[in-house]
């Protein structure tokens, strides 16, 4: 082709301290064109667009827009140059007017006497203009905070547009909005496309992607796997392409110590919010290692979060070791025999400024408490023991978590619910962020537990992980679970199609209602 | 771990109020030689002594992230409180005309008065817990709030009249001395300060409270009950208000609606020179203590050295804002 590109991305590559992000990868846009951009959860689709806006500095390859070299320092530098990004969490100031929101930083001026104010007629005529531009037909005075999140977006759309942007990038950028505003994104695009500016869709709905791109390109582990044409290729391939890798990481091994004994009954559980878990049911099996599998977004960790305690639930019953119970905060759940560690470990996870002692201890000081006193006592030898059989990296209980790597601090938020010797563990993410060493031994650690009769859900997001430690791995997708897969047989091309189990409009095709 | 090589820099931004007290509390000393008194220590002792149990108070709110600023009118509450119900029985001017002589029975009183005060005080910290943590105003909101509500409470309750002619019972308890050395307002301190100290480091109220000043939705996360916990933090500080404003009450044989104003900001800067770390977390009773005495002995050198009242207010305001940078500057250190 001699076509001349929108936008080339030629051999980027991008290391992080022992990671290699980006390795190598191409991506060619042509003008007035929807470049659909896919892969799996970490294939590196964010970190390309952060190096091209910027954001991170690559360590190699090439840009050209329109042919020309180009080199993008800032995210300031790219909008210079054209390029825009709608991001997949909006940032706006819901409480300023939609006007301020598009032209922060940027606001029209003009003299007062020796001043330089605001010039808030022109922001305001030019905004307006720009959002008919999108055919939007706001009040630009009207405050952001009270129009949807499809309708901000379309603001982000105008406010690129108003920059003159001939490329912008749009990240997942359907994630939470209903079919109205998908078909209302979808006209804006159209629009766009027809006037020459060129787009880059990311996304994992396959169904939107075949209906909006015309070229697709599919990276995988921060490599470059290839770039078609829509009609050339099947969505079977583009699966197949997204997660065709060898199976790289190493598992202990496991047997089966699953029991016909039920210690967890989850039925019909639905979020008090419509686009978050709805009608969810499953089964926990005693010694059971139960993966939960999906794409980011799925609301896998809202199912767990609300069965745990820490969000709403409009309906739908729990049950633990055989009886209805009616969680409603943490403590409840911890009272069930219930523990969960969490996704976000900085953010509610650890407590930074304190030592490995009343780290572990916290969720626990109940059990040593003999009159109203802690016995310090019973906490060092409750914490020397996890030390030494979790394999703690740590001079001693005395020291901060915040000092310790981050395997070991989740080995700490493990043994904190040890300590409450829950029969049902629930692990969100558990390897997220820490080294392969590490990694081994956590799962050395869940499969000491299952052997010791605990059960353990493990949300993740690796599809290799869910593979290797899971007996069964349900799959969720917008909300509903979708798919339920037995350890076996369970092949990432299976799993993928369940996460991707979209309907056209967005929301989930549920076929295993009811079948649990 | 960090090294434990000593860092000149690091010893001077952790401890530089603190030097440069003890500098100016020397040169004091040298300029004043009647600073270094068994008299002047007996004064800043009994000086410190209330304030110390207001700040104990407040510090558990600190330490949650949180603050308390109706400490002082609480004070200035329990102060009127225990006033117009320990006056002696020949005084002209009684608050309640009909209040019995208790004959011997005074000492039972003036506890059972002591019980009444805390009480009143703990139903206002009860509300302010309610509101902080059901609520979920901000702290500042919500106790700023109370703080006005208090002050219209006592003023409602006293009518704005001073109020004095105490029975000696109760001035007693602060003008009295154990074994005629000690102060007992200064013994009350301790066993406030043992207390309190017990309470946060061998309690698992105490854990509780420094995990959901260090992350409160880890806190959540573990099953503390974080709403049970911040009530009860804020019922300890108004009870120990209570205490304060009782002995205040006593040791100055007095009182009226105006006092105890503006002690909250006062606890609340002793504090954070205490090392109370005001992004929440961190704080020990010790370090309260020190925060204390180190700004009433700040203001015992400002009164030795003759500096003009209003200029005293400057050369705290100063003190509180450079230990509060300090404390900024021992965090961002940190990461």
């Amino acid at each position: 082709m001699a076509e001349q590109y929108r936008l080339e991305m030629k051999g980027i590559k991008k290391t992080f301290p022992g990671v290699k992000a980006l390795d190598g990868v191409n991506l060619r846009v042509r003008p007035g064109t929807v470049h659909a951009l896919m892969g799996e959860n970490g294939a590196g689709k964010s970190t390309l667009m952060k190096c091209l806006f910027g954001i991170y500095k690559m360590d190699e390859g090439e840009v050209y827009i329109d042919g020309v070299k180009t080199e993008i320092a800032n995210p300031d530098d790219a909008l210079h140059k054209g390029l825009a990004m709608v991001h997949q969490e909006l940032q706006p100031i819901p409480a300023r007017s939609i006007a301020e929101n598009m032209y922060l930083g940027r606001y029209p001026l003009k003299k007062y006497g020796p001043f330089k104010v605001v010039d808030h007629a022109k922001m305001y005529s030019e905004a307006e203009k720009w959002l008919k531009d999108v055919k939007m037909t706001f009040n630009p005075r009207a405050q952001l905070g009270t129009l949807s999140i499809g309708q901000m977006q379309s603001v982000e759309i105008a406010k690129a547009v108003s920059q003159s942007a001939n490329l912008v990038i749009l990240d997942e950028p359907t994630s939470s909005l209903t079919d109205n505003e998908v078909e209302a994104l979808f006209r804006i695009i159209r629009d766009l496309k027809s006037r020459g500016v060129s787009m880059i869709y990311i996304s994992h709905k396959m169904a939107e992607i075949r209906q909006i791109s015309d070229d697709i390109t599919i990276m995988r582990d921060g490599t470059y796997v290839g770039t078609w044409e829509m009609g050339d290729i099947s969505d079977d391939e583009i699966v197949r392409q997204m997660v065709g890798r060898e199976l790289t990481n190493v598992y202990p091994p496991k047997d089966d110590y699953r029991t016909e004994e039920t210690v967890l009954k989850v039925s019909h559980l639905s979020s008090i919010h419509k686009n978050s878990f709805q009608d969810c049911s499953f089964e926990l099996k005693r010694g059971e290692i139960l993966g939960f599998g999906g794409l980011v977004g799925a609301q896998r960790t809202e199912l767990m979060e609300a069965i745990f305690g820490m969000r709403h639930i409009e309906s739908g019953e729990v049950e633990v070791l055989g009886q209805p119970v009616h969680i409603k905060a943490p403590q409840d759940a911890i009272a069930s025999s219930v523990g969960m560690i969490t996704e976000d470990r900085r953010g509610n996870g650890i407590f930074g400024c304190l030592s490995i002692d009343d780290n572990t201890a916290i969720a626990s000081y109940k059990n040593y408490t003999h009159m109203g006193k802690i016995s310090k006592g019973e906490v060092d030898k409750v914490v020397k023991e996890s030390i030494a059989k979790l394999k703690i990296k740590t001079p001693s209980g005395k020291t901060l978590i915040q000092s310790l790597s981050g395997g070991n601090q989740q080995k700490v938020i493990i043994a904190r619910w040890l300590a409450n010797n829950p029969d049902i563990l629930i692990m969100d993410e558990p390897t997220r962020g820490i080294d392969v060493g590490a990694k081994y031994e956590i799962y050395q650690i869940m499969i000491e537990l299952v052997k010791q009769g605990k059960s353990i859900i493990m949300i993740s997001s690796e599809m290799p992980e869910l593979i290797g430690m899971s007996n069964r791995i349900l799959v969720m997708c917008s909300g509903h679970i979708t798919g339920e897969v037995e350890g076996e047989d369970a092949t990432q091309e299976k799993i993928m199609a369940f996460a991707t189990k979209f309907d056209l409009s967005g929301s989930a095709v549920n076929e295993s209602t009811g079948e649990v | 771990m960090t090294s434990k090589k000593f860092n000149l820099t690091d010893f001077l931004i952790n401890n530089g109020i603190i030097i440069v007290l003890v500098i100016l509390a020397f040169a004091t000393g040298i300029l004043q030689p009647t600073f270094f008194s068994m008299g002047n220590a007996t004064n800043i002792a009994m000086n410190v002594a209330p304030r110390f149990i207001i700040a104990c108070g407040v510090s558990g709110c600190l330490i949650t992230k949180g603050t308390d600023l109706s400490a002082g009118r609480m004070v200035g509450l329990a102060a009127c409180l225990a006033g117009t119900l320990l006056q002696k029985p020949d005084y002209s001017g009684k608050f309640y005309a009909d209040l019995p002589d208790f004959g011997g029975m005074w000492g039972l009183w003036v506890l059972a008065v002591l019980g009444i005060c805390i009480l009143v005080c703990c139903v206002f910290g009860f509300i302010n817990g309610i509101v902080i943590s059901y609520l979920q105003v901000p702290a500042f909101i919500g106790t700023l709030g109370m703080q006005l509500i208090v002050y219209g409470v006592c003023l409602v309750y006293t009518n704005a009249t001073p109020i004095g002619g105490y029975h000696n019972m109760y001035t007693g308890v602060a003008k009295g001395k154990f074994l005629g050395i000690i102060p007992y307002l200064f013994l009350i301190a301790i066993a406030v300060g043992l207390f309190m100290w017990f309470l946060y480091n061998m309690t698992p109220h105490g854990k509780y409270m420094y995990a959901i000043g260090g992350n409160e939705q880890s806190a959540e996360v573990s099953g503390v009950n974080t709403k049970r916990t911040k009530i009860i933090i804020y019922m300890t500080a108004a009870a120990m208000y209570a205490l304060g404003g009782f002995l205040v009450g006593a040791k100055s044989g007095g009182s009226s609606v105006n006092m105890g104003q503006g002690w909250e900001l006062e606890a609340i800067a002793a504090c954070t020179i205490g090392g109370v770390s005001v992004n929440g977390g961190i704080g020990r009773i010790s370090g309260v203590f020190i925060g204390v005495l180190v700004f009433e002995i700040l203001k015992t050198c400002l009164q030795y050295l003759g500096v003009d009242t209003n200029y005293q207010y400057i050369a705290q305001g100063i003190v509180i804002v450079v230990a509060i940078a300090l404390d900024i500057r021992k965090y961002i250190a940190k990461k």
